[in-house]
């Protein structure tokens, strides 16, 4: 016998009954003032929440960021957000080892945690994201949601895409209880919340 | 601290409570940790709906277990990832290291997975002339002291700065006697970067797999698990057989609770989905069993396998906190490694369900709503049958039962008891016979039974009327 079907017959040995899954539409918590909510948010888990109304707002304000506007290697994954490092022309993730600054789109962004749905379709190597010392993430407007459950419901699971939550930057509390900004990951996190994208 | 050393629980704490500073010191760090995680949840206003649909989302998975497992791995094998099926440990460790050996790997960067504590998998793959990076902060800080972690979110809330600073001045050379955070941060930081640089494989447990889509979710703080398995190619994912949710959705109620629940954040920094491997890379996936379907079988114990491995049992637990995560001598320390340590093995663990006051709090906290404090009293009474029980503890209760089933038994004992206790030297009090008076003073003897206090009150009151 394999272990699987050990597994399985060990685990179909005795029959429970069956609780009904409960259903997920309940009363979930909803903010009078989504974008305030937001901004304390972002705020609260260590990141800078700019409201901004187009794109190239985004570029002048980041213009004002000193690891933006210092950096020596600035990856965009944004139109109309300049930088200096094309993915695609990387063949090897390892090579993205100094880059300072990358600016991606986040998908929504969530009200209740700050939190930011970003994926890996069209990245070439989503390292970029984690390994970049400092991460700006660009949402429009209009995609901010309330809580985890109206996140949810707008993800899309696809094989082979990768999608992560991002809320604020890297951060460890492990040597006793000290919360440091940048663990391994960025060190700062810049949030663009765009009126007209 | 050797995993094998037959202490029990008493007697290991006994080493942690002898630093009376430190003891304080920790309880506290814990206790701030459980502040933290009261203001996050009071500050959902639906926090206990969630709890609930939590727990009831988990008693369904349980309950159709093997049918999710398939439908798991149905579908994470549709996605391109290779699905693998562990009884024990060693079953478990060799998947793994076959999977390194046919991919040539030497150097391999860990996120944290308490799975892999359970397997012992570090030393293992060492033996077999591989190195193995710990990559959470804390984790690396301990497998740094050849220590294990002592608290499963936490793995160095026992080690103070101080002695952070000198182990990172022995290995990263950082200068001697630095014990700032953000400068050790820092220091761990660049070190574990070239680490991750130079891996050939990433190994990270698993927070959650979802059997609708064939997905699994790992939550970090530092971005470890992510740097660990998206420069190498390839991801080997360890999970327990308990980690499944039913749907996708499932993941709203969980990502809310967790972090909240460990160490009061509203959600983990990053949440990352992985839906089978990446281009060109390879993902498998190990689930283990290790005792989950002996635990399903027991109507006592079952619920313990909802546990998220939040630890905010530890955090709130007032013998945990002041006698270390070390003490428990198993994997997961706290309540609710109190529960699966003796599901393990009984006489190893024997003394962990009495490390426990009964107080409750760790199911007040459980995001899952397991029962906890009901389950360590069953353990008890399981291990008082098996016949586990220390003789000194066999027979003061065999004692106890004696006289407390014989009133004029009991009476005669009180009787002497408040007659003479008093006029004992103390030395016949306090000795190693009495575990409970090692660090407390008896209450002073009362002159009259409760008894007698009653009659003389009740006879008052009729005189009265």
């Amino acid at each position: 016998m394999t272990h699987k079907s050990e597994i399985l017959k060990a685990l179909r040995k005795n029959l429970l009954p069956e609780p009904a899954l409960p259903s997920l539409d309940q009363e979930w918590i909803v903010y009078e003032d989504i974008n305030a909510q937001f901004e304390q948010s972002v705020a609260a888990v260590g990141g800078q929440c700019h409201f901004v109304d187009n794109i190239s707002d985004v570029q002048t304000r980041l213009g004002e960021i000193e690891p933006y506007r210092d950096g020596k290697k600035i990856c965009s994954l944004v139109n109309g957000v300049e930088g200096n490092v094309d993915l695609d022309q990387i063949d090897d993730p390892h090579e993205l080892e100094d880059v300072d600054f990358a600016v991606a789109r986040g998908h929504f962004g969530v009200a209740e945690n700050g939190a930011i749905w970003v994926t890996d379709e069209h990245v070439k190597h989503r390292v970029v994201l984690f390994l970049s010392q400092h991460i700006s993430l660009i949402i429009p407007k209009s995609e901010l949601v309330n809580n985890m459950h109206e996140g949810y419901a707008r993800v899309k699971h696809v094989g082979g895409v990768f999608g992560v939550f991002i809320s604020g930057p890297s951060k460890t509390a492990d040597i006793e209880q000290s919360l440091v900004i940048g663990a391994h990951g960025a060190r700062s996190m810049n949030v663009f919340v765009v009126e007209n994208v | 601290m050797s995993s094998t050393s037959k202490k029990y629980h008493p007697q290991e704490a006994a080493e942690f409570v002898a630093d009376n500073e430190r003891a304080h010191w920790h309880d506290k760090a814990l206790w701030f940790v459980r502040s933290k995680r009261d203001k996050a949840a009071a500050a959902v206003p639906e926090w206990e709906a969630l709890r609930e649909t939590a727990s009831q989302i988990k008693a369904h998975m349980v309950a159709k277990h093997a049918d999710f497992l398939e439908q798991f791995e149905e579908q994470a094998t549709k996605l391109g990832a290779v699905v693998h099926w562990a009884k024990n440990p060693e079953e478990h460790n060799r998947i793994v290291l076959e999977l390194l050996q046919k991919h040539e790997v030497k150097r391999i960067v860990k996120s944290k997975s308490m799975l892999t504590e359970e397997c012992h998998l570090n030393p293992f793959l060492e033996k077999n002339g591989i190195e193995v990076v710990d990559t959470d902060l804390g984790e690396r800080i301990v497998q740094l002291r050849n220590e294990p972690p002592s608290h499963i979110v936490l793995p160095a809330i026992h080690i103070k700065k101080g002695e952070v600073g000198e182990l990172f001045h022995e290995y990263l050379g950082t200068e001697k006697g630095a014990d700032d955070p953000d400068y050790l941060t820092e220091a761990a930081r660049h070190h574990l970067r070239e680490k991750f640089l130079a891996a050939d494989a990433g190994i990270t447990g698993v927070n959650f797999a979802i059997a609708e889509t064939g997905g699994i979710v790992v939550c970090t703080n530092e971005g470890n698990a992510d740097l660990g398995t998206s420069l190498a190619k390839l991801h080997i994912a360890c999970m327990g057989i308990e980690k499944l949710i039913p749907r996708a959705q499932d993941l709203s109620v969980f990502t809310r609770l967790l972090a909240r629940s460990a160490t009061g954040q509203p959600i983990t920094t990053y949440t990352s989905h992985f839906h089978g491997p990446r281009e060109g890379g390879e993902l498998h996936i190990i689930m283990l069993d290790n005792g989950r379907s002996e635990l399903r079988q027991s109507d006592d114990f079952r619920r313990s396998l909802s546990c998220i491995r939040c630890g905010a049992c530890m955090n709130t637990c007032p013998v945990y906190r002041r006698s270390g995560g070390h003490s428990y001598n198993n994997t997961v320390p706290g309540p609710i490694g109190s529960i699966l340590g003796p599901a393990m093995d009984a006489e190893k663990h024997s003394s962990l369900p009495f490390a426990c006051s009964l107080c409750g709090s760790c199911s007040d906290v459980c995001p899952v709503k397991i029962d906890l404090h009901h389950q360590l009293l069953k353990w008890r009474g399981k291990i008082a049958e098996r016949k586990l029980l220390p003789w000194t503890k066999r027979m003061s209760m065999k004692m106890a039962s004696i006289v407390l089933r014989n009133t004029w038994l009991f009476t005669l004992m009180g009787g002497i008891a408040r007659k003479v206790m008093p006029l004992m030297p103390r030395f016949l009090v306090y000795n190693r016979f009495n575990d409970w008076g090692k660090q407390r003073d008896l209450p002073a003897m009362p002159k009259q039974s409760f008894r007698q206090q009653l009659k003389k009150r009740n006879d008052s009151q009729k005189r009265d009327s």
